[in-house]
């Protein structure tokens, strides 16, 4: 029999094509999985008997011509699912039952994927490490006292851990970037518009994409295929042709230029990602690439960008709860005025707090034109510094994030502290890039350190392709010795 | 110093939230160490910029003006903290 644990989802899926597994025994191992790992707090809702259901109503199938054939597979908790409970990690909504599926999910229903829960998360999708979350922080497996990354923590976490083959999460600024660095995993943020925000809970809408969590670059071709579509529920979704991402993987990247931007060259960056940024140009230089020194001269300002536009989309977007059409509403005060402030006062985290009182000032009369307005126009800069570099790059370059994982409490008393984690995901974002990061190493310490690709708009294909050849040329190992069983 | 006491006061209120004291003064701090932060933006001259209108490459859509009201009445009051056949209930508006 084979370790279930240490194959990829692409092995899994040719198992169950050729009758080697059934998506029930599938399930069960899945099942067993999370029940030893509740330690690790990854999930805030499981369906079990539903999952249990649906891969015997898969098995007793004759067609298993899909691309997730049975897979049971487990979600970020910021996806609608129809009739399991989705929280965004929030208290305010914590008994919230959608009566209507996110298209990402329902494209991977359509693929033969099964649900088999919701996966923890920052509140709203808004932290750095997973700590921000009303159901309490989650732990990075490679280590017991490091965080595993935000938002999409709960998702990495479980990933890391084979809790589910492969997951998906939201990217706003690095959601899925950074906790996939943190656990040794592959995370892809797609084209603004590539994925259907429609049925997510939203955060930035202009920022906001869905995207695959994968143990390597093949699986998240796989998962990438099966949940991009178009989609008219979402006005900003892109009108084109579905891709097989999968089957045009290929490793030749012979010839093609990647940029290397110096201004992604920190202050106090450690000494070792600075190695494992020049190992991955090495690996470049070997399969033929052409290495080329660019400038993003706005790089300093995405984080400043990020945290206007981020925080003025969110208090816009959130003030949609005042526990009057659903979620949490609290019983005290006089009159509907007070309910509403109760409500949210008491519903809302600290971190929320913040970006929704940032959000609201920043587009407060007298200070739209200073803030706002302002930072609308940098985020052009940024954008522009990408358009002149893709002229004359297929790709470019850098680390993930500035450090690896970091212990739990770490960073939770200084903001800026935290929001700086983002610095090399954040530009991506405001630019509606696509982006990969890519497991390429370990620290000292042993915590995995991730390489990012960022390719132009719908470039998706090429950028797998570079990850790809990556990849199989640094040969990342992860030893997990499963200390939380 | 871009925000004190009194504006976090003002903000709050705007955007309906309750806070105490003690809240009001953690997150004084934390908001103005937040704008100091991105008051960076300040050296750069934008004054010929034009501003980003949307991130997507493309002209939004206009779906035809049909009415519809997706015969979901049932499922969109399913989640509401309080309601009756037709209607969400609120507290009290007028005295």
């Amino acid at each position: 029999m084979v370790d279930l644990n240490n194959i990829s989802l692409t092995e899994i899926v040719k198992l169950v094509k050729l009758k080697k597994i059934s998506s029930l025994e599938l399930t069960n191992h899945y099942i067993k999985n999370i029940e030893k790992g509740k330690k690790l707090n990854c999930f805030i809702t499981t369906c079990f008997d539903e999952t249990i259901k649906n891969s015997k109503t898969f098995d007793a199938k004759k067609n298993y011509d899909s691309l997730l054939p049975g897979i049971p597979i487990a979600v970020k908790d910021l996806f609608c699912t129809k009739d399991v409970k989705t929280t965004a990690g929030s208290k305010i909504l914590e008994n919230f039952i959608p009566t209507y599926e996110s298209t990402v999910t329902s494209n991977l229903w359509k693929e033969g994927a099964i649900l088999l829960g919701k996966l923890n998360c920052d509140e709203f999708a808004m932290g750095s490490s997973n700590e921000t979350s009303f159901f309490g922080n989650v732990i990075n497996p490679i280590e017991k006292n490091l965080v595993p990354g935000g938002s999409s923590g709960g998702s990495s976490s479980a990933l890391a851990a084979s809790f589910t083959p492969a997951t998906i999460g939201t990217d706003t600024g690095g959601s899925i970037r950074q906790p996939a660095s943190f656990t040794g995993t592959v995370g892809l943020k797609p084209t603004y518009g590539l994925c259907s925000r429609w049925g997510i809970v939203a955060f930035a809408s202009s920022l906001d994409q869905a995207g695959p969590m994968t143990k390597n670059v093949e699986d998240c071709a796989l998962m990438l295929e099966a949940i991009s579509s178009y989609d008219k529920k979402d006005s900003t979704s892109i009108n084109k042709k579905k891709e097989n991402y999968s089957k045009n993987l290929n490793k030749n990247i012979k010839g093609m230029k990647i940029g290397i931007p110096k201004e992604y060259r920190v202050d106090n960056m450690p000494k070792e990602i600075d190695q494992l940024w020049s190992k991955g140009i090495d690996i470049l230089k070997k399969s033929g690439v052409k290495i080329i020194d660019i400038s993003l001269p706005h790089t300093k300002y995405a984080l400043p960008t990020y945290y206007i536009v981020a925080p003025a989309e969110a208090s816009s977007n959130l003030a949609r709860y005042d526990g009057v059409k659903f979620g949490y509403r609290s019983n005290k005060g006089k009159n509907l005025l007070e309910m509403y402030e109760n409500t949210r006062g008491e519903g809302f985290g600290d971190e929320v707090k913040r970006r929704v009182l940032i959000g609201t000032y920043v587009l407060s009369s007298g200070y739209y034109d200073a803030y706002y307005l302002k930072a609308q126009k940098v985020r052009k800069l940024i954008k522009k510094d990408f358009d002149n570099s893709f002229r004359k790059v297929d790709a470019i370059l850098t680390p993930s994030t500035p450090s690896s994982a970091f212990k739990i409490g770490e960073k939770t008393s200084d903001p800026i502290s935290m929001y700086l984690n983002d610095i090399f995901t954040v530009p991506v974002n405001l630019a509606g890039l696509p982006a990969i990061s890519l497991p390429a190493g370990q620290d000292s310490k042993g915590r995995p350190l991730g390489l990012q690709l960022i390719s132009n708009s719908l470039d998706e294909q090429r950028m797998l392709n570079i990850a790809f050849a990556i990849e199989s040329e640094i040969s990342f190992k992860q030893n997990l010795n499963r200390w939380w069983e | 110093m871009p925000i004190d006491k009194s504006q976090v006061k003002k903000v709050a209120k705007l955007s309906r939230i309750s806070l105490d004291d003690n809240k009001i003064n953690s997150l004084s701090k934390d908001l103005d160490s937040i704008l100091t932060f991105v008051e960076k933006l300040n050296e750069l001259d934008t004054k010929e910029i034009k501003t980003l209108k949307s991130i997507a490459d493309k002209t939004l859509e206009a779906r035809n003006d049909i009415v519809d009201d997706g015969k979901i009445k049932n499922d969109i009051l399913k989640n509401s903290p309080e309601k009756n056949e037709d209607f969400f209930i609120v507290p009290k508006v007028i005295e």
